[in-house]
């Protein structure tokens, strides 16, 4: 099968969706001429002219605004903020707005969009272009949150978001885009909800998701050498959560380690050990649960400090190394 | 008055709406006071011309999304007193199945998209039913209701320079009643009239006498032909008063009833009444005639809301995703 980069996947994705409905259409800064900060959406406004790909000035509240309330009328908008740091500007519309529209309105309002942003640190961008802030969208009800970690992932999930009925965030870390793999050219939807055991194995699981997934499975395969065998659980969204997944694997193997960047406290990582914990997995644990997380701290702009606040391969195979001694 | 006048139906309905929208709220204050409503209200007495005058000038093509002091906006697009109370009453025959109340009423079968608790919440999303009825290739508008305190959220800028720039079909209405909650718009922005912001964003715009039920539908009218000609959206300001308090814990410290008096003078549904008189378009018996009906309309909607079932707990997980 053709390789393509986890850029181009989710570029082909929306590309698909567009020529399949003209009601899908792009909205968000630079998405232009530019092709977006990450130049994703290169080449889109040639192809798909201003009536599906809509420039906006630097106005995330009325941007992300517009979406949920072209999409309560039919349309199917994908918000594209630049770096998800800034959702912080828009959370309003889509907290307050567009997550909870058709829960108070009785049903009588659907809010069919997508809000595409691009995540994480290790680009030297600092404190303001570099957090991870999925688990304030998976705390909200009405949202559902995906972040997918390879291409193939990331194609069949954004085009199962766009055909969602409701707001889905869709966080794309940045140190992935230029990542490769496996992508049929063909139509497929993947089901979202749905976590993917990415490597089997038998004496540790490892719950991870993201660019921290990558990690993980480079941890695995060295942990193999020594002869460790990790399995490797990708929960590839987060709302809503395949706990069915991950508890089987945790009953598999009696040991789990959960991973992720954003920092540890108040992580998602929290909620994944406790939906563990209060399943019959704990009965089967042989060791006491363990997370990594990024450390309580801003992003810093030094590049050393910046490797050190998030976990690493490094620190994930050490982790595993005491979980299974 | 100047364009198209308005036929003597028209101008009866308008009537009506205003006592329909006096009395619902005088009966919504009445059961609040009696502890049969919950939460919090915020009443429009004083404010019904508004939301009468829009509402007569719109099409069915066109949406409205009112303010969280919106009970008047739902009746004048609708009439119908009966699922907005039942909504109030947290009922499961309301507009919304009780979930959403007061400040979330919606009804989208008449194109009242509901409105937004928070204050500029809506000019986003307004904005984007403007985006999407221009996409839709839609002769209908979005109307965009808000109050004086909304106006100097980032929202209200953001929303107008984009409707601008993008030439959306978007009619920005403020209801200027001169308090964001206890704010007196004087104290809240430097300069006299909301309507001047258009000019920053090269919108057009008009203030408005908001207690005129006439002057407000012929506005709406003039406004919505310009923004049917695809020339983009308009801002309009009609200066009005809420005669009661901000919700129902207001003391009304923050202004003086020699204010109030003064304001309860220019009664709107007094103006129209006298002016419907003089016209000869309506009797003294006719308005008495009138405003029993409202009063029998009210007196169901209450019986309809109050013997009406909750909602079940289970709805809700089925309402939450699509």
């Amino acid at each position: 099968m053709r390789e393509i980069t986890y850029a181009q996947a989710v570029a082909e994705a929306m590309r698909e969706e567009m020529k399949r409905d003209p009601k899908v259409f792009l909205i968000g800064e630079d998405i232009g001429i530019y092709g977006g900060c990450f130049g994703v959406s290169k080449g889109f406004l040639e192809e798909f002219g201003p009536e599906q790909i809509l420039e906006t000035p630097i106005s995330e509240q009325a941007f992300v605004g517009a979406a949920v309330g072209a999409a309560a009328l039919g349309m199917r908008p994908i918000a594209q903020i630049m770096f998800s740091d800034f959702v912080t500007l828009a959370t309003d519309q889509l907290v307050n707005h567009g997550a909870k529209m058709r829960f108070m309105t009785g049903g009588q309002l659907k809010v069919p969009m997508v809000l595409r942003t691009p995540a994480g640190c290790g680009t030297g961008a600092a404190a303001q272009h570099s957090q991870s802030l999925e688990a304030w969208m998976a705390h909200v009800p009405g949202l559902k949150v995906i972040m997918p970690a390879t291409p193939y992932d990331a194609k069949g999930l954004l085009k199962a978001a766009i055909r969602d009925d409701n707001p889905v965030v869709f966080f794309e870390h940045k140190l992935l885009y230029k990542l490769k793999g496996e992508v049929p050219e063909e139509d497929y939807i993947l089901p979202i909800g749905k976590a993917d055991v990415k490597k089997e194995g038998k004496d540790v699981t490892i719950v991870s998701y993201s660019y921290a997934l990558i990690k993980a499975l480079n941890a695995a395969k060295a942990l193999e050498s020594e002869g460790i065998s990790a399995e490797v659980v990708d929960i590839r969204t987060l709302v809503p959560l395949d706990e069915e997944t991950i508890v089987n694997s945790v009953k598999k193997t009696g040991r789990v380690l959960v991973v992720h960047e954003a920092c540890k406290t108040g992580g998602f990582g929290g909620e994944i050990v406790s939906r563990i914990v209060e399943s019959e997995a704990f009965y089967y644990l042989d060791a006491p649960v363990r997370r990594l997380g990024g450390a309580d701290l801003p992003i810093p702009y030094n590049p050393k400090l910046e490797r050190m606040v998030v976990p690493q391969e490094e620190d994930i195979v050490a982790a595993v190394r005491e979980i299974v001694r | 008055m100047t364009g198209k006048a308005p036929d003597a139906k028209l101008l009866l309905k308008m009537m009506k709406d205003m006592l329909l929208i006096r009395a619902f709220e005088e009966k919504v204050n009445e059961m609040f006071m009696m502890g049969k409503i919950h939460g919090t209200t915020h009443l429009a007495i004083g404010q019904e011309a508004v939301a009468a005058g829009i509402c007569a000038a719109l099409t069915d093509e066109d949406w409205i999304m009112p303010t969280h002091r919106g009970h008047g906006h739902d009746i004048a697009k609708s009439g119908n007193v009966k699922q907005i109370m039942a909504e109030l009453f947290g009922k499961k025959t309301g507009h919304c199945q009780g979930l959403g109340g007061s400040m979330h009423i919606a009804d989208v079968s008449v194109k009242n998209f509901g409105t937004s608790g928070v204050v500029g919440g809506t000019l986003p999303i307004a904005t984007g039913i403007g985006l999407a009825l221009k996409m839709q290739k839609s002769p209908g508008i979005s109307v965009c209701m808000f109050g004086d305190g909304a106006n100097n959220q980032g929202t209200f800028h953001e929303s107008l320079n984009l409707a601008s720039v993008w030439k959306l079909p978007v009619l920005y209405v403020c209801e200027n009643n001169l308090y964001g909650m206890s704010k007196p718009i004087w104290e809240a922005m430097a300069i006299e009239h909301v309507a001047d912001r258009g000019q920053a964003y090269n919108i057009p715009s008009k203030i408005v006498d908001g207690n005129n039920v006439l002057e407000v539908y012929q506005a709406t009218l003039e406004a919505a032909e310009y923004i049917r000609g695809g020339n983009g959206p308009y801002l309009m300001e009609c200066k009005t008063y809420r005669w009661l308090g901000h919700s129902k814990s207001d003391q009304r410290k923050y202004r003086t009833r020699e204010e109030e008096k003064q304001w309860k003078e220019k009664c709107p549904i007094l103006h129209f009444k006298n002016f419907l008189l003089a016209e000869g378009l309506l009797s003294e018996e006719e308005f008495e005639a009138m405003t029993k009906e409202v009063a029998e309309e009210i007196a169901e909607a209450e019986k309809y809301a109050e013997s009406s079932p909750d909602p079940e707990f289970e709805i809700m997980s089925r309402l939450l995703y699509a």
